[in-house]
């Protein structure tokens, strides 16, 4: 394997991590203030910060990673995305600045507010609407690339069939994500109401993943073609992906071993995302750039690599240690420490 | 907007709003669980609970003022690739490693900051609690050490070779660790330090102030005051270490930061002072040899003057009065906690007198503001490089045609994000004032009033 295939995989793997951290983060936030407003009930809010609490902040660090580790990799990425980006990219900013000042003025601040609960819970089913354009726009079709300008063609980009099916798939798929975490989540926290009302939730949200799935399918074949039929040649990822939903809602469905199928939508997304990476490769834009084009230099790559995998080998038991204080302590998630 | 479109002057006000922005709260994430750790020890080692309430509260605002340092941190690390996209193409080479390190710095203390908020009473082992302390006060110097060599490179570029306009035969290390990395990352690390140990004691010296004399703000004007007299000290010490660096690797910046105009021995020190039209400095105080002590250790040396470069290589003469102010502060908060440890040591009587409250009140908004000060004339002073004797500033900018109204959003961004989390920390303790919460915790004794 080269270092190019290699520097992507590891930058994709923390998007994947991001991308599952963050959603349950998000559809917590959302459903931490539509529990408020409709009074559903406040036992499941306690549930949500009781899990959210200690780990709000590691989640921003995964995104931080990898725009990083993409301009570390890959600098030309800059030069293409840097400069269409700023109107879109801004914007995400506002929005992460909004939900996570407000997430930690809400929770750490004197008392529950609920404009700082709409403040957190809205901008965080925004920004994953607002990172797709990202996606979006690396299919090819959406930037203007001449005489030394790259400018974002925004009127393509608002009337294109494709850019908002990513949308709705991104939006959907993190209150999908979000609340078969939760499920899962209250069930071992012994609170039968929230472990209730999130089943419900997994499963009215299942229905709309898998059609926004299909969707993309037919709008990546009409949009970008080439990408398509590479997307056919590895069609059994996405099978696998398929398979993985079905197990989870089942499970769901029959009220078993729900840590079990949490850990299948993991794997549902999971093959889906690198079934996508590894059919937009060797695109990091199309058509104009590759991972190909203007790697960053081996000693650099090198460096890179081995202060990745010292970093990760100091991380990992700390990510650990959180994970079984919080995460896994059965006293803590019932609310007892 | 009021001005001529220009991509590249409106990315610079951008860039400076972010960070003008983001390192009041860096610094108070860097210094401040140095502090806390300290407090915690205290309350061990001591077996005071006062201490240990210390630690708890500074943590409790801490993280409110983490919350904004982490998400305007986001900002600038997006901002760095959509305002400045042609130069992170040439200088992303290089300087990946330390920003990719800086993340996984901030990525450890971020976890062990999550554990130790929820854990104070789940230890038998009060020691252990502190223990989980030590990485987040690692992870918090370390990460402001890796992002200042990426600043330090930007003064100092080495470890690689341009080749008509490409980066070729880079060496990682050598660029991170190039001349101005020393003097940078520690300076930057020890008034951190100092400027949180100066706010943290003015919540003190305000409370007593206001009247409320309780033990436990004496003791925490006290453990503020001694630590801010040590960072002091090493803030003075490496400020002359930089001045040093600047006058071997950088003239034209201490040049313009003093004023000296024309090459000469014995060199005077211009401090304060106007500049009239013609390029002349009233009303300012000179100290003989004092700049050619300050620059190379000697009072005869030859410090180069700004005549020896040419105009456009020059910084503006504006960064003489951010620096002036900045060296001005750092005299004031050494000398202000020199007095506190004076008094408490031969005069009692005078360590809580009025005037020294308020001097050590005041030491808390002239820190930050110094810290403000110190970052304007290190950026403004190395201009018209962004990358130093390499890249111009406005060769590295965008070409977008929006910057202008993201300065406008950005602004209403931190305007709100300023005036909530200000609104917030102020609630959050006057709600539950500390005799409040020491009857609540069951620590008050009545002795303890004074």
């Amino acid at each position: 394997m080269n270092y190019e295939i290699l520097g992507i995989a590891v930058l994709w793997f923390f998007l994947y991590g991001y991308l599952i951290v963050a959603s349950v983060d998000f559809g917590a936030g959302f459903f931490h203030y539509y529990n408020k407003v409709s009074h559903k009930n406040y036992q499941v809010n306690k549930l949500i910060q009781r899990y959210l609490s200690p780990v709000w902040e590691v989640t921003n660090v995964f995104l931080v990673f990898f725009f990083v580790g993409i301009i570390g990799f890959f600098p030309d990425t800059a030069y293409y995305y840097g400069t269409a980006l700023l109107v879109p990219g801004s914007i995400s900013i506002v929005l992460i600045a909004i939900r996570g000042s407000y997430y930690a003025f809400n929770t750490y601040g004197s008392k529950d507010s609920r404009i700082y609960s709409f403040l957190y819970g809205m901008s965080g089913l925004l920004i994953p609407a607002s990172f797709t354009i990202v996606l979006t726009i690396s299919e090819g079709g959406y930037l203007d690339v001449s005489d030394g300008l790259v400018t974002l063609l925004l009127g393509e980009l608002f009337t294109s069939m494709y850019s908002w099916s990513v949308v709705v798939l991104a939006v959907v798929s993190v209150l999908f994500i979000s609340a078969s975490f939760l499920t899962y989540y209250a069930f071992k926290a012994g609170d039968v109401a929230s472990y209730w009302l999130f089943r419900r939730y997994t499963l009215f949200w299942s229905g709309p993943t898998i059609l926004a799935s299909v969707l993309i399918f037919f709008a990546i074949r009409r949009h970008n073609p080439q990408h398509f039929s590479s997307m056919l040649d590895i069609s059994w990822m996405f099978l696998l992906s398929l398979l993985f939903f079905l197990g989870a809602v089942f499970l769901i469905y029959r009220k078993r071993q729900l840590g079990l199928a949490f850990v299948l939508v993991m794997l549902q997304f999971f093959s889906a995302w690198f079934g996508y990476g590894a059919s937009h490769l060797p695109y990091l834009l199309y058509p104009h750039l590759t991972i190909y084009d203007g790697f960053v230099n081996e000693t650099m790559a090198l460096a890179l690599i081995a202060a990745f995998i010292a970093g990760l080998l100091l991380l990992i038991p700390s990510l650990i240690l959180l994970m079984r204080l919080f995460l896994f302590d059965a006293d803590y998630v019932r609310g007892n420490r | 907007m009021f001005m001529e479109y220009d991509a590249a002057t409106f990315s610079r006000m951008l860039t400076g709003l972010t960070l003008g922005f983001h390192i009041i709260f860096a610094t108070i994430g860097v210094g401040v669980p140095l502090m806390i750790a300290f407090a915690e020890w205290m309350g061990i080692r001591k077996n005071d609970e006062h201490y240990r309430l210390l630690a708890r509260r500074w943590a409790r605002g801490f993280v409110v003022t983490v919350a904004v340092g982490v998400v305007t941190g986001t900002a600038i690390g997006l901002q760095l690739n959509l305002l400045w996209p042609n130069f992170m193409q040439l200088a992303g080479q290089t300087i990946s490693l330390p920003l990719f390190m800086e993340v996984f710095a901030f990525f450890f203390e971020a976890i062990f900051l999550g554990i130790y908020l929820y854990t104070w009473d789940r230890f038998k082992s009060r020691m252990r609690h502190l223990l989980l302390m030590i990485p987040v006060v690692l992870g918090a110097s370390f990460s402001a050490f890796f992002i200042t060599t990426v600043n330090a490179f930007m003064n100092a570029p080495q470890g690689f070779e341009l080749v008509d306009g490409v980066i070729t035969d880079i060496h990682p290390i050598a660029a991170m660790f190039n001349p101005a990395t020393p003097t940078k990352t520690a300076h930057v690390i020890v008034t951190c330090y100092l400027t949180s140990a100066f706010v943290l004691g003015m919540i003190g010296a305000v409370k007593m102030l206001k009247g409320d004399h309780h033990v436990y703000h004496k003791k925490a004007l006290r453990l503020t005051m001694m630590a801010a007299f040590i960072f002091s000290i090493g803030t003075v010490v490496i400020g002359d270490l930089s001045g040093k660096y600047l006058a071997e690797y950088q003239p034209e910046k201490l040049a313009a930061a003093e004023w000296h105009f024309e090459t000469e021995e014995e060199a005077p020190l211009v401090v304060g002072g106007m500049l009239n039209e013609d390029g002349k400095v009233n009303y300012a105080l000179e100290i003989p040899y004092a700049l050619s002590i300050l620059a190379h250790g000697d009072p005869s040396a030859e410090v180069i003057g700004l005549e020896e470069f040419p105009e456009e290589d020059t910084a503006p003469l504006i960064v003489h009065y951010f620096f002036d102010s900045m060296v001005f502060i750092g005299m004031y908060l050494a000398l202000v906690s020199l007095l506190y440890l004076l008094f408490s040591w031969k005069k009692k009587d005078w360590m809580h007198h009025k005037v020294l409250l308020w001097a050590i009140a005041a030491g808390g908004p002239l820190s930050i503001l110094a810290i403000e000060f110190g970052w304007v004339f290190a950026e403004i002073g190395r201009q018209p490089w962004i990358l130093y004797g390499i890249m111009r500033t406005p060769e590295g900018a965008t070409t977008s045609e929006h910057v202008d109204a993201m300065l406008l959003l950005f602004i209403g961004l931190y305007a709100l994000l300023g005036t909530s989390s200000a609104i917030v920390l102020r609630k959050m303790f006057n709600n539950n004032p500390v005799a409040h919460e020491l009857e609540h915790r069951g620590i008050e004794d009545r002795r303890d009033r004074s």
